[in-house]
C-alpha cells in the first residue's frame, strides 16, 4: 500500500544527540572511517490523506518547529539517492512487531480530526565517511538495531505500508495422536515447539483415547502452555531422588516448609497469588514479586528486559484485587563487558551489547510507567555469555481487605489493555528449552516489544476499578496468554470464551494464535454482571480498551469458541491436575578445587585498586542514572548516597504513603561465583548478604520477608539437580534460623547454551553457575531511623562487626589473580543472626552514623566505598580486625569475603552504647575516619598501604563510565 | 480565607500526579485530580480553580516528541481559555513533562502574549534519559511568586530537557528580560552549560521559564520530588549538622509560594 513519507531532521545548526550516539556506536563497532552521522525520524501515513492534510499534520505534530525541519514525499515518489560518500542506514520495525510510535501518530491524527489512516515509522542514519557498504550494513544490524525485531536496509527507504495479511485458518484442526508411538509423540512435541516430554505426551494421548476423540490444535496448545516448566514449575514441584532419600515436591518440602514452620504473623498471602503479600500497617499491605526474563533478553535485550519489567508490574497489579506498583528492582548476570569478540560464540550477542540493551529496556519501560527503579546489582561471569540473566522485581501496595480474590460463576471474562497480535507466541514453552546457535533466528516470534503507555493506562484503569470494587478477580496475561490467564482463573469453576471478540492488532490470526499469544499489556478480570457497565465506563474514561470475552461457568470445563464454532472443550481437572509428576535423579559430587599458592601480596594498594576496578565491584552509576529512582516521591534512601551522590547504597528505603514516615527497606543478595565452588555457600551468602544490606540501611531483621529466585542449568543432569538440592537445603536452614519467611519465588531452569560443533569437534554446552537471587523486604516504623553507607564525620571510629575467616575462595581478589580457590564463605547461622539483630539494635538506638555491609572485595572495598561516599579518609589497623586463627596475611584480612560482617561508623562517645546493643557479638574498633582524603591500612602502626581517594574514585568508576563523567586525568 | 483550589491534570502517561497533589495539599492548597477527558468535555471547569498544575510523566507515551500530543490536544480545545485563565489571575505550574507541554502549547515563554512555539525542550546532549540531583539558582525574573536568589537542589529526570530558543537572540532575551526563572549552577554557583551539573546541555543553563505575566512557571527538575525533608539526597548529614531534620525539602518553596500568592489574591 503506497504511503506518504515524512522525514524529520534536526536543523543543520542544531546538535543531533541521537546521531552522535550512533556515531559512537559505529566507531566502537570498529568502523573507524565513519566521520559523521545525522539521524532522521521517518513516518509513513496512508495514501488516502490529502497533501494539505499531511503538510499541516507534519508541521503541527511530527516536527518540532523550533529545532527540526521536515520534508514530505508523496506516495509513489522515488526517494532521492544518498549524497556521494554517504549511506543511509534505514531501520524499519519488522511486520507484526509492536510499534508504539505509530500508535501515537494515529492518536494525534484523531485529535486533529483527520482520517485514521494506517501509520508506520522508521529511522534513518545518514552515515558519512569511508566505509564499505557491506561492513556498514553488518555493523548497523548489531550497533544501531536488532535484527530480530527490525529490518536494516542500506540506501532503500520504505515507500509503503504493509498490506493486509492473508486470511487466517479458522478451521478446527484435530491432531491425531492415537496412532503415534513414543518416538512419534516426542517428535510432535519437538516439531511443534510444545516442550512436553514423552511421559507428558503419553498422558495427553491416553486422556483423549479414553474420550474417543483427537485433541484439537488449540487444546494441545493449551495443555502445552499450562504444563510448561514456566507455568507449572514441574521440576521444583516434582519428586527428587537424592543420595538415597526421595523428596516429595521439592518446593513444598523445603521453601514452603520454612514459611509454614515460621508462621510469621505479618504474612498475609504467600505462594497463592501473583506476588507475596505482607502487612504494612493497620490498613495496607505490601506485596512483592521477582521474575526472570532470561530467554527473550538473550535474543533481544531491549525488548526482553522491557517486557520483563512490564510483566512483573502486571503481576503486582494483578495481586489480590489490584495493587499499586511502587518500586522496581533489577539484577543482571552477564559475561564481562570487555570480553574479547572471539570468545563470544556464534548466535550470542556481545555482553556489552546485552548490557546496554537491558539497561535501555528497563529504562524505557520503567520510567514511562512512573515506577521508580530503586535497587539492583550486576554480576559478571563468562559462563553467562549464552544465557544472560535478567531478574526484574516489583513491589506494590494494596489495602489488606482486598488481598484476596475469587472469581464466581456468572462473572464476565473481561480482557483489558493491549490488543492481541502474533507477538510472543510460544514464549512459555520457548523459555523451557535450551538455547542454541540457531535460537536467534528460530525463536524470534517469542520476542516482544513493550508499549508502556498502554500498560500505564491499564494500571490507571485497574486501580480506579479496584477502588470502586468493580471486579471479583484479576490476573495478568503473561506466559501462555489468555490460555493460562483464563485457564487458571477458571480452576474449580469453568469458562466459556468467544475469541472473535478479542481485539486484534491486525487481521490474520488463527484462533489458537489468539488464544496463546503473549502480546503484552493485557489483564483479565472477572466482573460481576451488575458491575460490568460501570467498569466499562471507567475503562473508557481512562482510554483503556476493555472487552468481554465470555463468562465463568460452573461446568468444570474450559470451552473456547471462534465465531460460534467450538475449538476446545477441556476438562479443567485434567488441565490442572493431569500432569504426570516427575521424579528426577540428583547427586552432588563436590568439585575439586585447590587453594592457589600465591606469594604474599607485594602491592596491597595496587591490589585494592584492581579489586575496585572489577566490573562486579565497580560503580554502577551509569546504569542507576538512566533509571528514574525518584518518581512517586517515596524515596528516602537512594541507590547512590554521600556528599557527591556517588557512594553505593546497600538497600533502598521508601516511605510509600505520602505524609507517613512508615517505610520499606528493600535489598538483594546474589553471588554466582561461589556456586562454582559450593552451591551451599552461594545460597547461604545470598540470604546473608541480602539481610546485611537490609540491616545496614536500617531494615528490621525481625520484620522481613524474603523471595527466592532460581536460575539453573539443565536439571536433567543429576549433578546440576544435586547442586540445586544442596543449595536449597542450605538456604532453608539459614532462613529458619533468621526467621525470614519466603513469600514468593520463581525458577528459570535449562539455562544452557549449545554451541554447534564442526566436523570432528563435538557440540559444546555452556552452563550457567546455579544462582539463587534472594530479595529481602522489611517494614519499618520510621524512615528517619535509616542510614546510608557514606562516612559522615572525621574523628569518628570505624567498627567492624563479625569475624573474618580464611575464606578467599570465589573472592574478587583471587579473580583478579586469575584464581578461584576452594574455601568459599559459609555462614555461621547463630553468629549471622546475632550480627543482624545486634547491628539493628544499635542503629535503632541511634548510635551509628554509617553502616556498610562487607561483600565482594571484603573490608578493603567496604572501607573505600564508605570513605569515598563521604569524601573523607579512613585509617585502619588490620591487627585489630576480629578474625579466626590462620588469618594473618594482610590480603586475607583485607579481601576475605566472610559473611556476617558489617562495617560501622560510630562517634567516639557512643562506643559504650554500641557495645551495650551488640551484646555478645564479636566486634572491634579497627580504625577511624580522617579528614585527609586517603585510605591508610597499617598493622600496629606499620604502614601497609596508602591510597588517595582520587585513585580510589578513578579505579572504581572507570570501568562502567560509559558517559565520560570522570574528569580527564591530570596531565593528559 | 479558604484554601485555593488546584487542578492537578491527569492524562494518559502523566505519572507524577499523586506527589504533585500531595505537595499542594501540604502547602495548604485544595488540590483535585481532573482527567484531560473531563476537562475537554467541560472546558469551563478550569475557571473554578486558582491554580492549574500539569505534572510530569510521559503523556501519551511521548513517542513523537515529549508533550507534543497532549499539547496539541489542549491547544485545540482549550487554547484561548488558558490565556484567559492566566489573564484573570490564574497560576500555572508545569513540571518536567508538564513544562514540555506548556512549551509546545506556547503558554511558555509566551513573550508576545500569543500561543506559539518559541522554544523547545529537546534531547539531552548525552542522548539519553538521566535521573540526577542538580543545583539550581533562582534568578531575578518576571515570576510573581518564585523568590530570586535561592539555591535549590532538585532532582532532574528527563531525556529531553535541553531548553533551546528559536534563535540565539531569544535565548539571550529569556535571561535578560526575566523569562528564565532558574538556572543550573556549578560548585561555585555560576550558571553552567557543562555536564553533569547541567544535565542536558541547555544554553545559558536555563532550567525553568515564566511567561510575560509572571504567572506561569515551568521547570525541568522536580520540586514535586524534593518537597519533603527526607526527599533530599543527603538529609542524614544535614540533620547531623543542624541537630535536627529541616521541616521541608528544597522543592516545597514552589508549592508554598504558589498557594500563598493564590490565597493573597483571592
Amino acid at each position: 500500500m503506497q504511503a506518504w513519507r515524512i522525514d524529520v531532521v534536526a536543523r543543520p545548526d542544531q546538535p543531533d544527540p541521537i546521531g552522535d550516539a550512533a556515531l559512537r556506536s559505529l566507531r566502537s563497532a570498529g568502523l573507524d572511517g565513519v566521520t559523521r552521522v545525522r539521524s532522521r525520524r521517518g513516518y509513513l501515513l496512508g495514501g488516502e490523506l490529502a497533501a494539505a492534510q499531511v503538510q499541516t499534520f507534519a508541521g503541527a505534530v511530527l516536527c518540532d518547529p523550533v529545532v527540526e525541519a521536515f520534508a514530505v514525499h508523496a506516495p509513489g515518489d522515488t526517494p532521492p539517492p544518498p549524497a556521494a560518500g554517504s549511506h543511509a542506514v534505514v531501520v524499519v520495525p519488522r511486520p507484526g512487531v509492536t510499534d508504539p510510535v505509530a500508535h501515537s501518530v494515529q492518536k494525534a491524527l484523531g485529535d486533529l480530526q483527520l482520517p485514521l489512516v494506517a501509520t508506520g515509522t522508521y529511522r534513518v542514519f545518514d552515515v558519512a565517511g569511508t566505509v564499505a557498504p557491506a561492513r556498514l550494513l553488518q555493523a548497523a544490524r548489531k550497533a544501531l538495531a536488532n535484527d530480530v525485531v527490525q529490518e536494516v536496509q542500506l540506501d532503500a527507504l520504505p515507500t509503503g505500508l504493509p498490506g493486509d495479511p492473508p486470511p487466517p485458518d479458522l478451521a478446527v484442526r484435530e491432531v491425531d495422536l492415537a496412532a503415534l508411538d513414543a518416538a512419534g509423540l516426542e517428535r510432535l512435541s519437538r516439531d511443534g515447539g510444545l516442550a512436553l516430554d514423552g511421559t507428558e505426551m503419553a498422558a495427553i494421548q491416553a486422556h483423549f483415547r479414553a474420550l474417543g476423540r483427537a485433541p484439537t490444535r488449540l487444546e494441545l496448545e493449551t495443555l502445552a502452555q499450562t504444563w510448561s516448566e514456566h507455568c507449572k514449575h514441574k521440576t521444583l514441584t516434582g519428586n527428587v531422588r537424592c543420595d538415597g532419600r526421595t523428596i516429595q515436591n521439592l518446593l513444598k518440602s523445603t521453601i514452603a516448609h520454612v514459611t509454614r514452620t515460621l508462621d510469621r504473623d505479618f504474612c498475609v498471602s504467600v505462594f497463592t497469588d501473583n506476588a507475596g503479600v505482607i502487612r504494612f500497617d493497620d490498613e495496607d499491605s505490601v506485596c512483592i514479586k521477582v521474575e526472570t526474563h532470561n530467554r527473550p533478553s538473550a535474543i533481544e535485550p531491549f525488548g526482553g528486559a522491557g517486557t520483563g519489567v512490564g510483566g512483573v508490574i502486571r503481576d503486582v497489579l494483578g495481586t489480590g484485587l489490584g495493587a499499586r506498583p511502587i518500586a522496581s528492582t533489577d539484577v543482571f548476570c552477564l559475561a564481562p563487558p570487555d570480553l574479547p569478540a572471539d570468545r563470544v560464540p556464534p548466535g550470542c550477542l556481545h555482553p556489552l551489547t546485552v548490557l546496554k540493551g537491558v539497561v535501555a529496556g528497563v529504562r524505557d519501560y520503567g520510567n514511562p510507567m512512573g515506577i521508580p527503579t530503586v535497587n539492583g546489582s550486576v554480576h559478571f561471569d563468562e559462563l553467562f555469555v549464552g544465557n544472560p540473566l535478567v531478574y526484574v522485581g516489583n513491589v506494590g501496595m494494596l489495602p489488606t481487605a482486598r488481598a484476596r480474590k475469587q472469581p464466581r460463576a456468572g462473572d464476565a471474562i473481561v480482557a483489558l489493555g493491549g490488543r492481541t497480535g502474533r507477538d510472543g507466541i510460544h514464549g512459555a514453552t520457548f523459555s523451557s528449552l535450551e538455547l542454541h546457535t540457531e535460537s536467534e533466528t528460530l525463536s524470534s516470534g517469542a520476542v516482544q516489544i513493550g508499549d508502556p503507555i498502554t500498560e500505564r493506562k491499564v494500571m490507571d484503569a485497574v486501580l480506579r476499578c479496584a477502588d470502586e470494587d468493580l471486579f471479583s478477580a484479576i490476573t495478568d496475561c503473561g506466559a501462555g496468554g489468555f490460555s493460562s490467564a483464563i485457564g487458571e482463573m477458571a480452576e474449580g469453576l469453568g469458562a466459556e470464551v468467544e475469541l472473535r471478540h478479542a481485539p486484534l492488532k491486525y487481521r490474520g490470526l488463527a484462533p489458537w494464535e489468539i488464544w496463546i499469544s503473549e502480546a503484552q499489556e493485557r489483564m483479565v478480570l472477572a466482573v460481576p454482571p451488575d458491575r460490568l457497565p460501570r467498569l466499562l465506563q471507567v475503562c473508557a474514561e481512562e482510554a483503556c480498551e476493555a472487552t468481554v470475552l465470555g463468562a465463568f461457568t460452573a461446568t468444570g470445563r474450559l470451552v473456547v469458541h471462534y465465531a460460534g464454532t467450538r475449538h476446545a472443550d477441556l476438562d479443567l481437572r485434567f488441565l490442572h491436575d493431569g500432569l504426570p509428576v516427575q521424579t528426577r535423579e540428583a547427586k552432588w559430587t563436590p568439585p575439586r578445587h585447590a587453594e592457589p599458592q600465591l606469594e604474599p601480596e607485594a602491592d596491597l594498594a595496587g591490589a585494592l585498586l584492581a579489586v575496585l576496578a572489577d566490573p562486579g565491584v565497580c560503580s554502577k552509576e551509569w546504569i542507576v542514572r538512566q533509571y528514574d529512582h525518584e518518581v512517586q516521591a517515596g524515596s528516602a534512601g537512594k541507590p547512590l548516597c554521600g556528599v557527591a551522590n556517588d557512594g553505593p547504597a546497600d538497600a533502598a528505603v521508601l516511605a510509600p504513603k505520602l505524609g507517613s514516615w512508615r517505610g520499606i527497606v528493600l535489598a538483594n543478595g546474589l553471588n554466582p561465583r561461589y556456586s562454582r565452588i559450593d552451591p551451599a555457600a552461594m545460597a547461604e551468602c545470598a540470604l546473608d548478604e541480602a539481610m546485611r544490606n537490609l540491616v545496614a540501611a536500617g531494615g528490621d531483621p525481625d520484620y522481613t520477608a524474603i523471595l527466592d529466585n532460581y536460575c539453573w542449568g539443565s536439571t536433567k543432569d543429576p549433578q546440576a539437580l544435586g547442586e540445586l538440592v544442596r543449595a536449597t537445603d542450605a538456604l532453608c536452614a539459614l532462613a529458619l534460623t533468621y526467621r525470614t519467611p519466603f513469600v514468593s519465588g520463581k525458577d528459570s531452569l535449562h539455562n544452557e547454551f549449545r554451541v554447534a560443533g564442526s566436523p570432528g569437534a563435538p557440540d559444546r554446552v555452556i552452563r550457567i553457575p546455579g544462582c539463587i537471587l534472594v530479595t529481602a523486604m522489611s517494614v519499618i516504623p520510621d524512615v528517619r531511623r535509616t542510614l546510608t553507607s557514606d562516612c559522615k564525620r572525621a574523628g569518628s571510629r570505624l567498627v567492624l562487626v563479625g569475624v573474618t575467616k580464611d575464606e578467599l575462595g570465589g573472592s574478587v581478589y583471587w579473580k583478579t589473580k586469575g584464581a578461584l580457590g576452594a574455601r568459599a564463605p559459609r555462614v555461621d547461622h547463630a553468629l549471622g543472626r546475632d550480627v543482624l539483630h545486634g547491628v539493628h539494635r544499635a542503629i535503632a538506638a541511634g548510635c551509628v552514623l554509617a553502616a556498610h555491609d562487607l561483600s565482594e572485595g571484603g573490608l578493603g572495598v567496604a572501607a573505600a566505598e564508605m570513605a569515598l561516599g563521604g569524601r573523607l579518609g579512613a585509617r585502619i589497623d588490620l591487627a585489630a580486625v576480629p578474625r579466626e586463627g590462620g588469618v594473618d596475611r594482610p590480603e586475607q584480612i583485607l579481601f576475605s569475603e566472610s559473611a556476617s560482617r558489617i562495617l560501622l561508623e560510630v562517634a567516639a562517645d557512643r562506643l559504650a552504647d554500641l557495645q551495650a546493643n551488640l551484646h555478645q557479638v564479636p566486634f572491634a574498633v579497627v580504625g577511624e575516619v580522617t579528614p585527609a582524603p586517603e585510605l591508610v591500612f597499617h598493622r600496629d602502626g606499620r604502614l601497609l598501604a596508602q591510597v588517595g581517594l582520587d585513585a580510589v574514585e578513578r579505579a572504581w568508576k572507570r570501568p562502567l563510565d560509559l558517559d565520560g563523567t570522570l574528569a580527564p586525568e591530570a596531565g593528559r | 480565607m479558604s484554601a485555593p483550589k488546584v487542578l492537578v491534570l491527569r492524562a494518559p502517561g502523566i505519572n507524577c500526579e499523586r506527589e504533585t497533589l500531595h505537595a499542594f495539599a501540604r502547602a495548604g492548597g485544595a488540590p483535585e485530580f481532573v482527567h484531560i477527558r473531563q476537562l475537554l468535555a467541560a472546558p469551563e471547569r478550569l475557571d473554578r480553580y486558582a491554580i492549574l498544575a500539569v505534572p510530569g510523566g510521559f503523556s501519551y507515551g511521548d513517542d513523537i516528541g515529549s508533550g507534543r500530543v497532549l499539547a496539541q490536544e489542549m491547544k485545540a480545545a482549550l487554547g484561548p481559555r488558558l490565556l484567559g485563565f492566566v489573564g484573570r489571575g490564574g497560576l500555572v505550574l508545569g513540571i518536567c513533562n508538564g513544562f514540555q507541554v506548556l512549551v509546545r502549547l506556547g503558554l511558555l515563554p509566551c513573550t508576545r502574549g500569543r500561543l506559539e512555539e518559541e522554544v523547545s525542550l529537546t534531547h539531552n546532549l548525552s542522548g539519553h534519559y538521566e535521573c540526577r540531583w542538580v543545583t539550581l539558582r533562582t534568578t531575578k525574573s518576571r515570576c510573581t511568586f518564585l523568590p530570586a536568589g535561592l539555591t535549590l537542589r532538585w532532582p532532574a529526570a528527563h531525556g529531553e530537557g535541553r531548553l533551546v530558543a528559536r534563535d540565539a537572540t531569544l535565548q539571550r532575551l529569556l535571561v535578560d528580560e526575566g523569562y528564565a526563572t532558574a538556572v543550573y549552577v556549578d560548585e561555585q554557583g555560576r550558571p553552567t552549560e557543562h555536564y553533569p551539573q547541567n544535565p542536558n546541555g541547555a544554553p545559558l543553563g536555563i532550567a525553568g521559564l515564566t511567561d510575560h505575566s509572571g504567572r506561569v512557571l515551568g521547570v525541568m527538575p522536580h520540586p514535586d520530588r524534593s518537597y519533603l525533608p527526607t526527599h533530599m539526597p543527603d538529609w542524614r548529614r544535614t540533620a547531623l549538622d543542624r541537630g535536627e531534620l529541616p521541616a521541608d525539602g528544597d522543592g516545597m518553596v514552589v508549592f508554598r509560594t504558589m498557594v500563598a500568592t493564590a490565597r493573597a489574591e483571592s
